[in-house]
């Protein structure tokens, strides 16, 4: 039992270094097989696909009419698409965009999100009026109007679907974070701070943001999947990612179309898809679990 | 000049059922090196005194309507940010009520301690370290060199509030605010946090400030006691004046309600009715409703007036002489 729940003992000479939170939440998390498999596996999938440019068999534009779409073989593991290409490369330099959409969303809602929520949640006032109502606004515009807007007027690039999707990201983060510091903020702790004369900065990078990053934490590992789903719509609409660069929605879409005569152009890109999905999933539910404090006074 | 002192103090809190004047025109001043109690039942002021001068009250709701607090030459009431900010922590510090809630859990208590020595003074982290632990075994934590390098949830209560003064005191303040530090203690512990607060305040030579309900902690603490009630003072004397020459009926009460004090098998004591409603204006003696000595005369606006060197009270009819303990 001493093994899985360390105890720290009073006798002098002897004492251990202190446990923190994150450390106690770590070692919950490690107990937790689904949300260790779902996290290795999403580790190990965004290595691949990051290696794709090196290791990948073909590469994802190159196209062989003469061959057109075949079904997995030895040469194409997992098939060519129609227009001939290797659907392995395709899916994944297709899984570096998808990946990289949903990490970069989580940058932009962590760095963002947390900051302003917790700026505006610490200040109350006017200050959190104004800045919440900044929020709404742009919660109220109807988000395909809105990138679609983005797309007419800058143009299709990559980088604005990164930018589109991020611009909305973080604002479910920096609701969560304002709730969260507002009811923070009352804390003793917090009085005793100020009491030692922190000024209002120290306070909320000091001992604000720390205390809210379990639940960014939670959250973050909830905004991939959702961000990624969002990215695979905007392409499925044609908004997102161009040919012939592809994206797992991309693919998911162009398999669509053809899914009676080559069921595998539809199958491969869903499967890696939703596997991921599922994997990021339960690492974010074995989060939850290991950084709920009430759950670990048990 | 007195090392703190505070005329008119006047602070309120807008609510949506009015104004509560939750402290209605204090006076005291504090000397170099002194203990001052402030008694007084929950919700008579004497934390939103203290907290006010530390400019800790949540504005709003809370607002200071006026007054001044000179502390070395500085207006408490009216200094900038700035100001306080170098004050704060530096020549006054703090310490709470709950030693449980009063520490940042995801931080160690070494990241915490330092914390006023790094803002205050121009120290380098490593000397930050040193002075830390050796706070640390100063207010009595056992090996602390270790335990520094702990979190809050491993402390029990009464190590946590001994963090709490050590962090007070690391940077040698002129004056501590002590706001009920031992009332979430159990009994022995109270007695250690007390014993080590004086030892501390002899060293350093600093003024303290000691929020208390406990009229027992006041005795054996305080030379100076001033009774609140209701936002104002009633009474003002030293230590052993309030006990021996108690000039006050609601000190008294306070008294009276000592369970210690009373026979065995007698009922407790208890004040009768309820404290008033700060959000009405109050005419006249804010006690009178539950004074057993209350008059007609009563009503008419009271104030602090000595009726001996350092004794003042704001009892009407002590102040005539007609009624004495």
């Amino acid at each position: 039992m001493s093994a899985e729940f360390p105890i720290v003992t009073q006798h002098a000479g002897e004492i251990e270094p202190g446990h923190s939170l994150w450390q106690d939440a770590w070692h919950r998390l490690r107990q937790n097989k689904l949300a260790v498999i779902g996290g290795v596996f999403v580790a190990i999938l965004s290595l691949i696909c990051l290696l794709a440019i090196v290791i990948a068999p073909g590469s994802y534009a190159k196209t062989n009419l003469a061959l057109g779409a075949t079904a997995p073989s030895s040469a194409h593991w997992l098939g060519t698409d129609i227009l001939g290409r290797d659907m392995l490369s395709r899916i994944l330099f297709g899984g570096c965009i998808s990946l990289s959409v949903g990490l970069a969303a989580t940058l932009v809602s962590v760095i963002i999100g947390v900051l302003y929520g917790a700026i505006s949640g610490y200040l109350g006032g006017r200050v959190d009026v104004i800045l919440m109502r900044i929020v709404d606004i742009i919660y109220s515009l109807p988000f395909v109007i809105f990138v679609i807007l983005i797309l007419v007027v800058f143009g299709k690039h990559i980088v604005l679907l990164f930018m589109a999707i991020g611009a909305v990201s973080w604002l479910d983060m920096a609701r969560i974070v304002r709730g969260q510091v507002m009811s923070l903020k009352r804390q003793e702790f917090v009085e005793a701070a100020v009491a030692l004369g922190l000024r209002k900065r120290q306070i909320i990078l000091r001992h604000m943001i720390p205390n809210v990053l379990g639940i960014v934490a939670i959250y973050a590992t909830l905004i991939v999947p959702s961000v990624m789903l969002l990215e695979a719509f905007l392409s499925f609409l044609g908004l997102g990612v161009q040919a012939p660069m592809s994206s797992w929605g991309t693919l998911i879409n162009d398999g669509r179309k053809t899914m009676e005569e080559y069921p595998w152009l539809l199958i491969y890109p869903s499967l890696f898809f939703s596997l991921t999905l599922f994997s990021l999933n339960f690492l974010g539910d074995g989060l939850r679990d290991a950084l709920d404090v009430r759950a670990s006074k048990d | 000049m007195p090392l703190l002192e505070v005329t008119n103090l006047r602070t309120s809190f807008h609510t949506r059922h009015g104004i509560v004047r939750a402290v209605n025109d204090v006076s005291f001043s504090l000397e170099k090196g002194d203990t001052l109690g402030i008694v007084g039942e929950s919700g008579s002021g004497k934390s939103v005194t203290c907290y006010s001068l530390m400019r800790l009250i949540p504005q709003p709701p809370g607002r200071i309507e006026g007054g001044a607090a000179l502390f070395g030459g500085v207006d408490l009431l009216k200094a900038s940010p700035e100001q306080l900010s170098k004050i704060r922590g530096k020549r006054i510090s703090m310490i709470f009520q709950d030693p449980m809630t009063s520490l940042n859990p995801y931080l160690r208590i070494s990241e915490q301690l330092i914390e006023p020595l790094l803002i205050h003074e121009n120290i380098s982290r490593a000397d930050a370290l040193k002075r830390g632990i050796a706070a640390l075994a100063e207010v009595g934590v056992p090996d602390a060199e270790k335990r520094i390098r702990s979190y809050p949830h491993e402390f029990s209560g009464g190590m946590r509030q001994r963090v709490m003064i050590a962090m007070a005191l690391i940077t040698k303040p002129e004056l501590l605010i002590a706001d009920e530090p031992t009332t979430a203690l159990d009994v022995t512990v109270q007695a250690q946090i007390l014993d080590l607060v004086k030892k501390m305040q002899r060293e350093l030579g600093m003024a303290v400030i000691w929020i208390t309900h406990d009229l027992g902690v006041v005795a054996g603490f305080c030379q100076r006691v001033q009774v609140m009630y209701a936002g104002r003072l009633v009474e003002r004397a030293t230590a052993d004046e309030l006990f021996q020459n108690t000039a006050h009926p609601y000190t008294r009460a306070l008294q009276k309600s000592i369970p210690a004090l009373q026979p065995k098998g007698a009922a407790l004591y208890t004040i009768p009715g309820m404290p008033p409603d700060l959000s009405r204006n109050l005419e006249g003696c804010p006690f009178a409703p539950r004074c057993e000595y209350a008059q007609e005369q009563c009503k008419q606006p009271v104030e602090l007036k000595d009726i001996a060197p350092n004794h003042a009270t704001a009892c009407l009819r002590v102040q005539k002489n007609e009624i004495t303990f």
